[in-house]
C-alpha cells in the first residue's frame, strides 16, 4: 500500500484562510489516546501545525486568537471513512458544500465519499470533477471513491488504476454488494496495481431479499420481511477467504450483528488484512426502534438486536471494530415519509455521531472517552491517511468539545440539507464548538462564535 | 380511543367496550328497518390500496346502517394509480372533512403514518402483513358469541402465518381475552422470534391438534410455492389441510376467507357444523359498526369524556324514540 498520506492532500477549499492568526485553546483538557495525553495545556496551533502543548496559562499568547477553553476538551479530529453526498444526481439531498459543512459540524477534519451516486463515480473524469468542486465547495477534506465495478452493476471492473492516478482514495460498490465471487477476486489481484483500499457492502441479496429490518422478534410482530444476520456475516466470511488467498486487503463497511464480528475476529486472528468499521447508530440502537414505524429508523444494514449491539460495543471496546463511521446518507422527505417498507434506506449521521455515542455509551459509563475518540478518528488509517494526532509538529486536526453542553438534535436544523435523522429531538451531552481541519478552522459552533467574537 | 390502528394498541377495556357495543348492534340487526341515525350527517372515507372483498364490503355497510355519507376509493382507478404520494391523497381526501378514515394498504404502517396527516379518525382495514384489528375483534366477537368466554381455551392458528396480518392481530386479541395461541405451519412460514413476538406457541405439525378448542385456519397463498416456502402446495395439503379426519366433533372451525377450498380446508369442514366462518361475515358488520360508533360517537374513558355504563342502543330511523 501506498505511503501514509496526510489529511491535507484531499481536496477542499480551506487554504483560503492563509496568513490565520495563530489560535490558542487556553487551559483546554487535551485528549489523545495514540499520543498518550490527557492533561489540561495551552494548545497553540500556528501555521496550520500544533505548535505547543505548554503548561497551562504559559503559552504566549501576542496577536493569537484566544479561547478561554478551560472546562472544554480538545481531541483528535474525527474522520469519517463512510459518508454519502449525493453529488452528483441528487444534489437536492446533500452536495459538497452540504455535507462537508455537516461534516465540520459534527467534528470532522475529513471524509470520505462513496461512488453511488446518478451516475455512479466510476471514471477519471468523474473523480477529477468532483475533486475541482470540492476545491470550491468543501468545507472539510474529502476524499472520493470511485466504484470497483462499472456502473456498479458488479460485472466488470472499473479502471482501477486510471481511477487511482486520477485521485480516487478507495473504491466501493457500497449500496451493494458485489455478489460475484469471481468479480471480486479479480478486484482483488488488481488491487496490486491499482493500490488502493477496496471498502466492502457486505450482503447476500438472496438471503435479505426484500427485507427491510432486521429479521428477529420485532419483523415477527410487525409482519416486515427481515434481513437476517447472515445476510452479512456469510459475506464477510467468503470475502475474508478470498483476499487471504489473494493476499490483498479489504474494509467491511458498516457491520451490524454479532456473527459479523465473530466472521471479522477469525479473519483477523488468521492474519487477513482487513479492517472494518461500525456506525453509531448500531452501537447505539436496536430494532426495538422499528416498533414505531418510522422510516427515519431504517438503513442497510438494519438495526439489529441487543445482542448484536452489545458485540459491537465489545468489539469497538477491544479494536477488532477499528474505527466508527456514519454512514450519513441523506434522503429527501418525500423518500421517508412514506410507509416504512416503502422508504429509503439511510440516515444522517454527521452531526451527531459524537454526541449520540458520549451520551449513550461514554456517560453511563460503557465505553471509555479515549476507546471512542480513537475509534472515531481511526477512520483515516485503513485508507492510507495520517491519523489526526495532538503533538507538536502534526498537522492541526482538532476537534474543541463540551462534554457537559446539552442539546436537542435538530432543534436549531441541521447542516445536512437532509433531515432523515435517527438522533432528531434527543437531548444529546456533548456538543462540537470548533473543528480545526488540516491546519484551518472549519466550524464554530454558532453561540460559541459569537461568544468569542 | 382515537384511531384503531392495531390490537397492539388496545386494552383488555377497548375490546370489551366494542363487544358490548357489537352486541346492542346485533338487536338492531334483527328489526325491520335496519338503521340508526347515529352517524347521520357524517362523512366516512374507505379507501382501499388493496382488493377486498368482506372488508370494505362489511365496512361501507357497517357505516350505511350508522347512517353516515360514504366515499369508497380503490387503488385501482384512482390517483394512486398516476403515482400520487399517500401523503398527497390524505390531504386531496381530507378536504372532504371526513370523520373518518377506514384505509387499506399494502404496507406495514400506513394506517399509522395517515394519522399525522389528517385529523379524522383512522380505522386500519390491514396494513402490509402487520395488523387487521378489525378483523382479530370480530373473531373475538364470534367466539365469545359461541364460547361466552376465551378464557383457558386453546386456539390454533393454522398455515402461512409469515405473510398473515390476520394471525398477528388474532393472537394478540386472542391472548388478550385470555386463551392459550399456538401458531402452527411448516417452518419455513412461522416468522423467526414468533414465540417471543406473539407470547404463542409453535407447533410445525397437526398430532397435537385435538388439544385445540378452536382451529383458525389460514389462506395459503398459491405463490408461496414459486417462492420456495413450501415444495408443493399439494404437500402443504398433506400435512396441514383441516378436514373431517383432523377435526374432532367438538372443535370449532374458524377461518378469515376467502377459502382456498381444498388447500388449508376440506370442502366438507367449510361447510360442517364446525364451521363458524359464515358467522364471522354476520359478525364483521356489527362489530364495524361498533368500532365506527366508538370512535365517531363514543366517549373517550380514558380521556375522560363521559360514557354511559349500560350502551343504549340508538333509536332506529322510523321507529318510535
Amino acid at each position: 500500500m501506498a505511503q501514509t498520506r496526510a489529511i491535507s492532500s484531499l481536496d477542499w477549499r480551506g487554504s483560503e484562510s492563509a496568513g490565520e492568526r495563530d489560535l490558542v485553546l487556553s487551559g483546554v483538557r487535551v485528549l489523545d489516546p495514540r499520543e498518550g495525553i490527557d492533561a489540561s495545556h495551552d494548545l497553540v496551533v500556528r501555521d496550520g501545525r500544533v505548535a505547543e502543548l505548554a503548561p497551562a496559562g504559559s503559552a504566549g499568547v501576542e496577536g493569537a486568537e484566544v479561547v478561554e477553553a478551560e472546562g472544554l476538551s480538545a481531541f483528535p479530529a474525527f474522520f469519517d471513512p463512510h459518508v454519502h453526498l449525493r453529488t452528483p444526481g441528487r444534489e437536492d439531498e446533500e452536495d459538497l458544500e452540504t455535507g462537508s459543512r455537516a461534516a465540520a459540524a459534527g467534528g470532522f477534519c475529513g471524509i470520505l465519499a462513496m461512488a453511488n451516486t446518478d451516475p455512479p463515480v466510476d471514471t477519471a473524469a468523474d473523480i477529477a470533477a468532483l475533486r475541482d468542486r470540492a476545491r470550491e465547495q468543501a468545507a472539510v477534506p474529502i476524499g472520493f471513491l470511485a466504484c470497483v465495478t462499472r456502473g456498479m452493476r458488479g460485472e466488470e471492473l472499473s479502471e482501477m488504476a486510471e481511477l487511482a492516478d486520477a485521485g480516487a482514495v478507495g473504491f466501493s460498490d457500497d449500496g451493494l454488494a458485489i455478489t460475484n465471487a469471481r468479480v471480486l477476486r479479480r478486484a482483488l489481484q488488481y488491487q496490486r496495481l491499482a493500490d488502493r483500499p477496496i471498502a466492502l457492502h457486505e450482503e447476500d441479496p438472496e438471503l435479505s431479499t426484500a427485507g427491510s429490518m432486521h429479521e428477529g422478534a420485532v419483523s415477527a410482530a410487525l409482519g416486515i420481511a427481515g434481513v437476517p444476520s447472515i445476510s452479512e456475516s456469510t459475506m464477510i466470511a467468503r470475502d475474508a477467504a478470498i483476499a487471504a488467498f489473494e493476499d490483498a486487503r479489504i474494509h467491511v463497511q458498516h457491520l451490524s450483528a454479532i456473527e459479523s464480528v465473530a466472521a471479522v475476529e477469525r479473519a483477523k486472528a488468521t492474519g487477513v488484512e482487513i479492517t472494518c468499521e461500525a456506525t453509531p447508530h448500531h452501537l447505539t440502537l436496536t430494532d426495538e426502534e422499528v416498533r414505531s414505524l418510522d422510516a427515519r429508523f431504517k438503513m442497510n444494514p438494519p438495526l439489529r438486536s441487543e445482542s448484536d449491539r452489545q458485540a459491537l460495543i465489545e468489539a469497538v471496546r477491544s479494536g477488532a471494530i477499528d474505527c466508527i463511521a456514519t454512514d450519513h446518507a441523506p434522503h429527501s422527505s418525500d423518500e421517508k415519509e412514506v410507509p416504512f417498507e416503502q422508504a429509503a434506506m439511510g440516515v444522517i449521521g454527521l452531526e451527531t455521531a459524537f454526541a449520540a455515542i458520549y451520551t449513550e455509551l461514554v456517560l453511563p459509563g460503557v465505553l471509555d472517552l479515549a476507546t471512542v475518540v480513537e475509534r472515531l478518528s481511526g477512520g483515516a488509517d485503513p485508507f492510507g491517511f495520517a491519523a489526526p494526532r495532538i503533538a507538536p509538529g502534526a498537522e492541526a486536526n482538532l476537534v474543541l468539545i463540551d462534554t457537559e453542553a446539552e442539546w436537542e438534535a435538530g432543534a436549531e436544523g441541521w447542516e445536512s440539507r437532509s433531515d432523515n435523522s435517527c438522533f432528531a429531538d434527543r437531548r444529546l451531552r456533548g456538543r462540537v464548538l470548533m473543528t480545526v481541519a488540516a491546519g484551518r478552522v472549519a466550524y464554530r459552533q454558532r453561540s460559541f462564535a459569537m461568544g468569542v467574537a | 380511543m382515537r384511531h384503531l390502528l392495531a390490537i397492539d394498541e388496545l386494552e383488555r377495556g377497548d375490546v370489551d367496550r366494542i363487544m358490548a357495543r357489537a352486541a346492542s348492534f346485533a338487536e338492531v340487526g334483527r328489526r325491520d328497518i335496519k338503521k340508526v341515525p347515529t352517524l347521520r350527517g357524517r362523512t366516512i372515507v374507505s379507501l382501499f390500496y388493496e382488493s377486498s372483498t368482506r372488508t370494505s364490503s362489511s365496512f361501507e355497510l357497517a357505516a350505511k346502517r350508522l347512517s353516515a355519507d360514504v366515499i369508497s376509493i380503490k387503488a385501482a382507478g384512482s390517483a394512486v394509480d398516476k403515482g400520487e404520494s399517500l401523503k398527497d391523497t390524505i390531504a386531496t381526501l381530507s378536504a372532504y372533512a371526513p370523520e373518518a378514515i377506514v384505509i387499506r394498504h399494502p404496507h406495514a404502517g400506513a394506517a399509522k403514518l395517515v394519522t399525522g396527516w389528517t385529523s379524522a379518525a383512522v380505522v386500519n382495514a390491514g396494513d402490509g402483513k402487520h395488523e387487521h384489528p378489525s378483523q382479530a375483534l370480530l373473531d373475538t366477537y364470534t367466539l365469545l358469541d359461541r364460547l361466552g368466554s376465551l378464557e383457558g381455551k386453546r386456539i390454533w392458528i393454522v398455515g402461512d402465518v409469515l405473510h398473515s396480518r390476520v394471525a398477528r392481530s388474532c393472537a394478540l386479541c386472542f391472548r388478550m381475552m385470555g386463551a392459550e395461541v399456538t401458531l402452527c405451519g411448516p417452518p419455513t412460514l412461522i416468522p423467526r422470534g414468533a414465540t417471543e413476538a406473539l407470547g404463542t406457541e409453535v407447533a410445525h405439525d397437526l398430532d397435537r391438534l385435538g388439544e385445540a378448542d378452536v382451529v383458525y385456519a389460514l389462506r395459503m397463498q398459491r405463490e408461496r410455492m414459486s417462492e420456495s416456502f413450501v415444495p408443493s402446495i399439494r404437500e402443504y395439503a398433506a400435512h396441514y389441510q383441516i378436514d373431517s379426519r383432523r377435526l374432532g366433533p367438538r372443535q370449532l372451525l374458524m377461518h378469515p376467507g376467502p377459502v382456498n377450498r381444498g388447500v388449508e380446508l376440506s370442502p366438507e369442514v367449510i361447510d360442517g357444523p364446525a364451521s363458524l366462518i359464515t358467522a364471522q361475515v354476520e359478525s364483521g358488520l356489527v362489530v364495524r359498526m361498533a368500532i365506527l360508533y366508538e370512535l365517531l360517537a363514543g366517549g373517550d374513558p380514558r380521556g375522560g369524556g363521559g360514557r354511559d355504563a349500560e350502551l343504549p342502543v340508538p333509536t332506529p330511523i322510523g321507529e318510535p324514540a
